[in-house]
């Protein structure tokens, strides 16, 4: 076991984990945040995306001694309000069936307009294949990013 | 549907203590008799009382209760919007509240068979019709007017010569005081205002901002984390275990046996799956662990075999006899797991007065009675809460999970939540079962199809066919038969149970028959259902005119008779879960390999209760029948599957999807569920649109490995 003091959110955050424990697990267990989600845990379908430095990152293979000095954030902390540009427009669009893989979606898709600011369709579409959605709202997903972009 | 509405509604009211209208009601309404698993398993528990419940606030604000497990079907938005447009409030003073299972006030607390909606229709306009009425009388007698001489509209009362109005609010505490009005009067359809209309998820904040709304997301003070450890496969059983060097991983790690299991208990997810690798478990056979070499014999004996007659209708050896031209083929569809994004998950503790079952079920009334039986107490000492549910296209309609947490629990004695990873959850099983189907057609000279004979094999599918459903009624000579292999391999329902690969099957033959009878797909259909409307062969289940109507609306938005340079056009169409669904499928030539580039949909749902949501749900589905169809696929290898995590076991992905057009037939009828329908007829839409743009018939699924050149680097 060691100490952590992570920064998430604009916080500093202590907790203790086994050096090895995914940051997913800290995030869930150790910090209550449990907006980002467990799905494969091998990184295979994006439910797990939070942002390291500002890159969409896959928690869920993710040792949190490796993010020990990093800056994190995750879907409760892309905004105070839940107003961040691409949350509001998956509201705006409805996209969520059941919700499980959205969050996953939505810190994919902010990550990604933050670099690519005016997205063609095909670069959405390889940004986003990452992220399994198994309602199938990909349509919609697509839509909204579309959306986000035409906002910012 | 036939529903048993003949029992008087019985409807009470109380008074909150806060100043306010609560409005209950039961029904003693008998459960409909339809036809399909998850009916099936709700009758198993022996209850299925309904009722729905709102309540109104002093300050105008209208709480209801969605009883409905949510499972990503919009059940928690579809609900409250029926309420609130016959109680004429405004939706944007509505509260929506997940009620807990309570077979006491509600009846059908079941996610399933797309059975919601038309179940509840009536029962929830009623709810809010009669509070509306009451609120009416209550502003009426404040007024000294005549009841007859109000109206309301967006949260008021109003009088309408005068113009004076009140608020809800204003009205709520004097009208709960009111007996209910035995006889309500229903709104006029064409008076809906916010049924039809666009309306947004009442969860999308809570989703779109990481808020705790499932189960996995469930955590209590002093709970323990568990994973449980099941036979590596179909047909093992539990020899030994030596769990010491588990124990000694980190502190607090208990394993404990039960059923063939070693459950491993500790403090933290990550722990406990450590804990778990260093278990040291012998397992030995105790049935036949079957590979799918030895399912590809078995289905030959059950194509070749003895079969249980499901319809005949006619003579159909003469029928061959007598056919100027045969066509034969056969179908295949293998396993599936139904892959929800949330694994199952379910939080137990078993206390001496009483148990609390917390998590995401689909069937919470069975979770409570299985439980109670499990654990030999009575069944109102357990408490089911329902979280949202990440997915669940039926894996959650059973209660494996559910008991497995309940058992650890009272073993334990502790609070636990038990969690399966992917890889639990994908072998885990409870799987769609794998089918073979094969088809005889005799026509005529004419191209008449004069003879139809189709055997479903299954393993552990039950009957694989559904007998009544079209083209049966319109084949004067037809006999549909089924056989079943019973495997130690579970399967269960999964999203459209049967009719997600039969539909495939069927209406791929059906453009097979056509095409070998010279004639086009939605004219060969529609003369079918002309014979069966003229010349009706035996019993006739399905809405001739409701199919006609959705096959034309298709082939309309489509084009579908107006040729098109390079574009090939695929037609389906399928009757199921109540629910009339035709597509058309286009697909283009690119770089020689055919590339889906969109789906046209034509719906026949009824009333379409919410544009967003039903529009969501048809697409969503669609997606689903094109990913499954083109890439699912669950082999095993001696008794384990060999697909156990998404690297394996391929779901479609954003950059592989076809543009896809809603349309809605507006025919005013009651409303049916969509959470299913569209998801049949789309495998068999894509089938007969890349055999029209390559001759390459797709006979079994997955799509990729029957034919991996013809797709092969086409996105």
């Amino acid at each position: 076991m060691a100490n952590y003091n992570l920064k998430i959110n604009g916080k500093t955050l202590k907790t203790e984990a086994s050096p090895d424990t995914p940051l997913l697990w800290v995030l869930r267990d150790n910090l209550g945040l449990v907006g980002t989600k467990y799905g494969c845990g091998m990184a295979q379908c994006g439910a797990c995306t939070v942002h390291i430095n500002g890159e969409a990152t896959r928690s869920c293979v993710l040792p949190v001694s490796a993010v020990a000095d990093a800056t994190i954030t995750t879907i409760e902390g892309l905004s105070e309000k839940g107003d961040h540009p691409v949350q509001q427009a998956w509201d705006a669009i409805d996209v969520p069936q059941c919700g499980y893989c959205q969050a996953g979606q939505i810190m994919t898709a902010a990550a990604f307009l933050k670099k690519n600011a005016k997205p063609s369709l095909e670069e959405i579409e390889a940004a986003m294949s990452g992220n399994i959605c198994r309602c199938g709202t990909y349509h919609r997903i697509k839509e909204a990013v579309q959306l986000a972009a035409s906002k910012k | 549907m036939t529903k048993n509405n003949s029992r008087r509604d019985f409807l009470k009211s109380t008074a909150l203590s806060a100043g306010g209208l609560i409005l209950g009601f039961n029904w003693f309404g008998q459960e409909a008799s339809a036809a399909n698993i998850v009916n099936k398993i709700a009758s198993e528990a022996g209850n299925n009382t309904f009722n729905a419940f709102l309540s109104i606030q002093t300050d105008g604000i209208v709480t209801i209760f969605s009883p409905n497990p949510e499972i990503g079907q919009g059940i928690k938005t579809a609900f409250p919007i029926i309420v609130a447009e016959e109680l004429d409030v405004d939706w944007n003073n509505v509260k929506v509240v997940q009620a807990p299972l309570d077979t006491k006030k509600f009846e059908r607390q079941v996610a399933g068979g797309s059975g919601s909606i038309p179940h509840s229709w009536q029962r929830l306009r009623k709810a809010g019709a009669t509070a509306r009425q009451m609120l009416v009388e209550a502003a009426a007698k404040r007024w000294n007017v005549s009841a007859s001489e109000c109206s309301t509209e967006k949260g008021f009362v109003i009088h309408t010569t005068s113009g004076k109005k009140l608020g809800y609010g204003e009205l709520a505490t004097d009208a709960a005081k009111l007996t209910p009005p035995a006889d309500v009067k229903l709104k006029d359809k064409k008076d809906f205002k916010l049924i039809g209309s666009t309306v947004k998820g009442v969860d999308n904040h809570g989703v779109l901002t990481g808020k705790p709304l499932f189960g996995l997301d469930f955590y209590r003070e002093g709970m323990k984390f568990a994973m449980i450890q099941r036979p590596p496969a179909f047909g093992m059983k539990l020899k030994s275990f030596d769990a010491s060097a588990a124990k000694a991983s980190a502190s607090g790690i208990e394993v404990v046996s039960f059923k063939d299991k070693v459950a491993i208990v500790g403090k933290s997810t990550w722990e406990v799956k450590k804990a778990r690798d260093l278990v040291k478990i012998e397992w030995e056979k105790a049935a036949n662990l079957e590979s799918s070499d030895d399912h590809n014999r078995i289905f030959k004996e059950l194509l070749d075999g003895k079969a249980e007659v499901r319809r005949k209708d006619g003579d159909v050896e003469t029928a061959f006899k007598d056919a100027a031209k045969i066509v034969e083929a056969e179908y295949q569809c293998p396993f599936l797991p139904h892959n929800p994004m949330e694994p199952m998950n379910f939080f137990a503790h078993v206390r001496e007065d009483g148990v609390e079952l917390v998590g995401p079920t689909q069937t919470p009334q069975n979770a409570q009675n299985q439980t109670a039986k499990l654990l030999n107490i009575p069944s109102e000492k357990v408490t089911v809460e329902l979280t949202k549910m990440g997915g669940g296209f039926g894996r959650r309609l059973g209660t494996d999970y559910v008991l497995e947490a309940a058992e650890l629990s009272s073993i334990i004695k502790a609070p636990v939540k038990v969690m399966w990873t992917r890889e639990d959850d994908m072998s885990g099983g409870s799987y769609r079962p794998a089918v073979r189907y094969r088809f005889r057609a005799a026509l005529d000279k004419q191209g008449n199809m004069i003879g139809y004979t189709l055997r479903g094999a299954g393993i552990n599918a039950g009957n694989s066919t559904r007998q009544d459903n079209f083209p049966a009624g319109a084949v004067p000579n037809l006999l549909i038969d089924s056989a079943e292999h019973k495997s130690p391999i579970t399967t269960g329902p999964w999203r459209a149970p049967i009719t997600n690969f039969l539909a495939f099957a069927e209406q791929s033959f059906l453009d097979e028959v056509a095409t070998a009878a010279g004639k086009d797909a939605v004219q060969f259909r529609l003369e079918l259902l002309e014979k069966a409307k003229t010349s009706p062969a035996g019993e006739i289940k399905y809405n001739i005119d409701r199919m006609k109507a959705v096959i034309e609306l298709a082939a309309e938005k489509s084009g579908w008779n107006k040729k098109r340079k390079g574009v090939s056009l695929g037609f389906s169409v399928y009757f199921s879960h109540a629910s009339y669904v035709a597509q058309v499928a286009e697909v283009v030539m690119k770089k020689g390999k055919p590339v889906l580039q969109k789906i046209y949909a034509a719906v026949d749902c009824g009333v379409v209760v919410n544009q967003s949501g039903a529009r969501n749900q048809v697409m969503g589905g669609i997606v689903d029948g094109i990913g499954h169809a083109m890439y699912g696929n669950l082999t095993f290898k001696d008794g384990s599957p060999d697909q156990k995590n998404f690297n394996a076991f391929r779901l479609i992905k954003m950059n592989e999807i076809p543009a896809i057009e809603v349309s809605f037939v507006d025919n005013g009828i009651d409303p049916t569920g969509l959470g299913e329908p569209a998801l049949p007829p789309t495998g068999g839409s894509v089938a007969n649109a890349i055999f029209k743009a390559t001759g390459k018939r797709l006979r079994n699924q997955p799509f990729i490995e029957e034919d991996q050149k013809l797709f092969e680097s086409v996105s």
